[in-house]
Parts: structure tokens; sequence; C-alpha cells
């Protein structure tokens, strides 16, 4: 297969968080999800975002693909504001949101039939590269239903990844699996970032898939949402989420979560 | 094949009940046989009677039908994702839907006379507000994930329109456009027993003379086409609709 232009690696983007608050407002009360969150991924970083419900992280995501907007702060992607959604920044959501109307391949060009400059062979050209770099090439024809849960996961990635966006935005996208296919596609997501280079920002609350997957695990806490703590992840790659390094990193994070949510729960009884 | 059996035993044996009934029970002109239904139909098909009739009502129905569709699956969309058409047309749509269309025949026959319009005006109002209600529940009960993904990927205004929100809303659209058509059939029966066109002669008008006759041979004759019309309409335009959703959307459920 001839790999077009299009396939060409694009550099990666770098993204600022900077000084961002959010407020939702219910009928019972106003939480204050961020507070003056400030963040800093670099290029072709693999940052994870972890915390108990309701410590922001979704939204904060939600905000960086402009989906939300902040009600102060800034998002910066090399140094330009944004506040609206781009096909820079792609997302993968926890449901896997894909299209029932449209066959795998259909889902996949999705995006690609709405960006500009490339003809109709080139686009399909590029969704078969990248059903077949999540091994799904046998499938394009499959309707949603017929796929399991990974695979439908898998045909998501496939789609965030098709139009080439500097930065992959992914919204535990994993949670709903069962534990063996999240291990298959823990080594898949490693390889394929590996691959294509991209910046990633991955929100989960499996504190293990955050050591295993992130180069760096920005740790959240909530009410009012808050970064508390930072780790680097110094482990070679590819990692394997049940390995012994991972553990001593996973168990110094979890004391750290467990830490904290200890601290204040004394605060409030105080 | 089995069930093939057990549905054709059903029947034959209704027929036996009908005939058992007629011959014994029943005064012959209180409930005629089917033997002198049967020979109805024959004779009526032979002479084109109920040809002419078949085609003077499925003209009005189809065309009121389409009607109906073409005014109310876009009103239905708009009242799904605009608030001021869900506070003024939608709840129109709610209200219009209550009444029985066939309680516009005295208005449509004074506006319209005894034409062509005044029939086609009945069927429109019996389809239209289901059709509108249909679509517009069809709109609201799509996932709002679809909205946002759509989004991501750069869709905006009317692509999201024809490419997200008209396909997501689609199953739905079917079970609005099966509905509304039930409500058409009925309109346009209850309006052709009620009134005389003098342009055209229906079904219904067939099944109000049969009454005026006292010939119920004829009527339940008319009975027997209008119900086989109903179950050929199903399965030849609803049907194969259904079957390729659930062959997409994998769920029966989503009918």
């Amino acid at each position: 297969m001839s790999i077009p232009h299009e396939l060409i690696n694009s550099s990666a983007e770098r993204i600022e968080v900077a000084d961002v608050s959010k407020t939702f407002v219910t009928k019972q009360r106003t939480v204050l999800a961020l507070d003056r969150v400030s963040l800093k991924v670099a290029e072709s970083e693999f940052v994870c975002l972890v915390g108990p419900s309701g410590c922001g992280k979704s939204t904060l995501l939600n905000i960086i693909a402009g989906l939300e907007q902040p009600d102060s702060g800034k998002i910066l992607a090399n140094g330009e504001e944004i506040n609206e959604p781009g096909r820079d920044r792609m997302v993968m959501f926890q449901e896997h949101a894909l299209f029932p109307w449209l066959d795998v391949i259909g889902n996949v060009l999705f995006g690609l039939k709405l960006k500009p400059g490339l003809k109709d062979k080139e686009r399909e050209e590029v969704a078969k590269y990248y059903l077949h770099l999540v091994g799904l090439e046998k499938f394009h024809h499959a309707y949603v239903h017929e796929l399991s849960g990974g695979m439908k996961q898998r045909v998501a990635l496939a789609r965030a990844l098709a139009p080439n966006p500097r930065v992959l935005l992914m919204d535990e996208p994993f949670a709903s699996l069962d534990a063996l296919t999240r291990e298959q596609l823990y080594g898949d997501i490693q390889r394929i970032w590996e691959a294509r280079k991209k910046t990633i920002i991955f929100v989960t609350h499996n504190v293990r898939e955050a050591a295993c997957l992130g180069d760096r695990v920005i740790l959240f806490s909530p009410n009012p949402g808050r970064i508390r703590a930072e780790f680097a992840v110094g482990l070679p790659r590819a990692r394997d989420i049940n390995s012994v390094e991972l553990a001593h990193y996973s168990t110094e994070i979890m004391a750290a979560l467990k830490g904290f949510t200890a601290a204040e729960g004394k605060e409030a009884s105080e | 094949m089995k069930r093939g059996i057990v549905s054709l035993v059903f029947f034959f044996l209704l027929l036996a009940a009908w005939e058992f009934a007629a011959q014994s029970v029943a005064k012959p002109y209180l409930l005629p046989s089917p033997f002198s239904v049967g020979r109805y139909i024959w004779q009526s098909t032979g002479d084109g009677t109920l040809a002419m009739a078949t085609l003077v009502t499925m003209k009005r129905l189809l065309i009121g039908y389409a009607i109906g569709l073409v005014f109310g699956i876009p009103l239905g969309l708009l009242t799904a994702r605009f608030k001021m058409f869900q506070d003024t047309v939608g709840l129109l749509a709610l209200g219009m839907q209550t009444l029985p269309s066939v309680c516009w025949v005295p208005l449509a026959l004074l506006w319209f006379g005894q034409t062509e319009a005044a029939m086609l005006f009945v069927v429109v109002m019996g389809t239209l507000w289901s059709v509108i209600i249909a679509t517009n529940d069809g709109v609201r009960t799509m996932p709002p994930i679809y909205l946002r993904a759509a989004r991501t990927m750069g869709s905006r205004g009317l692509h999201t329109w024809f490419k997200v929100i008209l396909p997501a809303s689609l199953p739905y659209l079917v079970g609005g456009m099966k509905q509304g058509w039930a409500f058409a059939w009925r309109s346009l029966m209850a309006a052709e027993i009620f009134v005389s066109i003098l342009t055209g002669f229906g079904l219904g008008q067939l099944l109000h003379y049969g009454r005026e006759l006292h010939a119920m041979d004829q009527v339940i004759a008319v009975m027997i086409i209008i119900i086989f019309i109903g179950l050929l309409a199903d399965r030849l335009f609803f049907s194969p609709w259904e079957r390729f959703l659930q062959r997409r959307w994998g769920t029966g459920k989503l009918k």
C-alpha cells in the first residue's frame, strides 16, 4: 500500500492550560469543578490525569477539546488560544460514540470527509491504514452492533486518529471493557503512540492504568478540583500493566491519593 | 412451515365458525355467509367496481400522506431543536393530535365543498400532527454524545443536520411514518363513509352505500379489502425499512 502524504507524521502539539476555573451550578449546590488549574503538556508527551470522580479531570479534557468553555483562564495550543473544537484535537469518549447508521469504515471516514484538501481515494486509503493499525482490516463493512466492546473502542480510536490530529484526548476510553481486552488495548495504544507521535492526554480513575501509559501522571483532588501531585514514570516502553516495577509506581501514586483524601476527611471532621 | 399451517388452520376455523353462525344463529340479513361475501368480491372485481374504488381511495391516501410527511418531518425536526418552535408548533401539534381528524369534516366541506380537496384536508389533518410529534420525539431520544463526537470531528450546521441528526433519528422517523400512515388511513375511511364526493367513489363510500342498500355482504367485503390493503402497505413499505434498520442498528427495540 502506498502511504499518501496525509499519513506523514505531523509534529505533535504543545498544550498549555493557564489558570482555568470552571463552576457548575445545579439546583442543590454550586460545584467548583476546576479551581485555577494550570498544566503544561509537552509535544509528544503522554500525560494521564487521575483522581476520584468529581475532581474535574473530565471537565478539563472537555475544555481542552473545546466542547466546554472555562469560566476564566485559557487553553493554548502551540501558544495560540483555543475555544472551540478543532481537527488538531480529537476526542475518544468512554462510550464508543460510533454512529450505528454507518459501517466501520464509514465511521472512520466521517471525520476524514470533513477534512479539506484530500481526494476521496486518499481518504479511503487513510481510513484503511488506520483500521489496519488497530487490527480491524477484516471488518471494514461490519456494523457497529456486530462488534465486541473492545473492537468498538478500536474503531473509535481509528476514527479519532484518521484526521491526523496533533493531540489525542481520551476520556476513560477503556473503563467499560473487561480486563483482558483492556490489557490488549494498553499494548495497542502504546504501540500506536510510538508510531504516530501524538500528544496524548488521558483521563482515568485507574491508577495502575495511568502508571502503565503515562510519561507523567497528574493527580487531581475534588471539591474544589485542583492538581495535587505529579509523578514522572521513568519506565521503558512498552510497559506491561502487571510488571513489578509498575506496581512500585502505582503504589506510590495510590498512597498519595489516599493521603490527601484522608487529610481532607480529617479537615472536614475537625 | 409449521407456523404457516397453524395460521392456515386458524383462519379456516374462523371461516367455518362464521359460516356456522350465518347458517344457524343469525339471520342472513344480519350476518351474510362467507360465500355471499366471496361472491360479491368476485363479481365486483370482475366488473371493476372494487378496483376503481380502491384506486380513488389510494390516490387520496397517498397524496394526503405525502403532504403530511413533507410538512410534518421538517416541523418535527424544528420543534425538537428550537425552543421557539417547541412552544408554538409543538404545543399545537400535541393538542391537534388528540382531535380525531373526522371532526374536521364539517369545516372541510364548508371550505372546500364536496371536492377532493376536502378529503385531502382531512387526511392531512390526520397525518401531520402525529408525524410532527413522532419526529420530535425521535430527535429528542438521540444520544447527545453523537453531537459531541460530530462536533469534535468538525461537523457544523447543515452537515450536522443531514449527516448526524437525521440518520440518528431514522428508527424513530420510520416509527412516526408508520403511525402517520395508520392515522391517515383511519381518517380517510371515516371521511369517505361520512361524505360523498362527486369526483370519486372510494372504498369508504362503497361501504356506506352497502349500508344504505342493506347489502351486508358488500359491507363486509369492503371491510376485508380495507384490511388487506393495510396489511399489504405494512409488508411493502414498512417491513423492508424495519428489517433494514434492524440489520444496521442491531436491535428490534428501536423500531
